[in-house]
């Protein structure tokens, strides 16, 4: 499946500068695998070592938080859109 | 320094203020340092001590920037009982180093608003021009 993967503006430098990249993969982790394959700098910024996602990652399949389907073993469909974005927090 | 619409100004501050007694939080979007649409978003921590911004809150501000042809550049939230001024947890968490960050204190009544760049846990102000 080709799907239009959303990045982020602080990890846009890792792949050019560009705002969406196409990557082809069956599910979540399919197509982060082969985006961190052909940006290689993106290694382990998304999934960590263990092979889980970052705590301070939220990854979206169209409207969909990835936590609340399967995680990064939720297939994915042609054309969709896979958004990467940043757990943005802090306190008092 | 960042620039900001007179308008986003306003929203951010509104929504800040409507926000208590809990912190509140949103992004921040335009072009280059100018900041023309701010984005209020839920405070998912809902607490007066820390704040995560909404990520579908984020997604949607995320899109809706794009379609005007706009980036996210930054994020605000508030202070409620301590100063404009990033805390060890907003520059541990800051997520990133091209980003302003905007601090809004209602600790003394009236909202101060302060906004700051933190590249590799430095901290340095900016100052905050409103554009008319």
């Amino acid at each position: 499946m080709s799907v239009e993967v959303r990045i982020p503006t602080m990890l846009r430098s890792h792949v050019g500068g560009a705002a969406t990249v196409a990557v082809d993969g069956a599910t979540i982790r399919e197509v982060i695998e082969q985006l961190v394959a052909d940006h290689p700098s993106l290694a382990g910024q998304i999934v960590t070592p263990e092979g889980g996602l970052h705590k301070f990652v939220n990854v979206y399949l169209n409207d969909d938080d990835i936590r609340y389907l399967d995680k990064l073993d939720t297939k994915v469909g042609e054309g969709d859109s896979v958004s990467i974005l940043p757990a943005v927090a802090g306190g008092a | 320094m960042l620039q900001i619409a007179a308008d986003a100004y306003a929203e951010m501050v509104a929504h800040c203020w409507t926000g208590l007694p809990l912190e509140a939080c949103g992004l921040l979007a335009g072009t280059g340092d100018d900041v023309s649409v701010c984005y209020p978003t839920a405070n998912v921590a809902e607490s007066a001590l820390v704040y995560t911004v909404d990520p579908k809150g984020f997604l949607r501000a995320d899109r809706d920037a794009e379609a005007r042809g706009l980036t996210i550049l930054g994020v605000f939230h508030s202070h409620t009982h301590t100063a404009a001024y990033p805390s060890p947890t907003d520059v541990a968490q800051a997520p990133d180093p091209g980003w302003h960050y905007v601090l809004v204190s209602l600790a003394d009544g009236a909202p101060v608003v302060r906004s700051y760049r933190i590249v590799d846990g430095n901290i340095d102000e900016e100052p905050v021009v409103l554009l008319q």
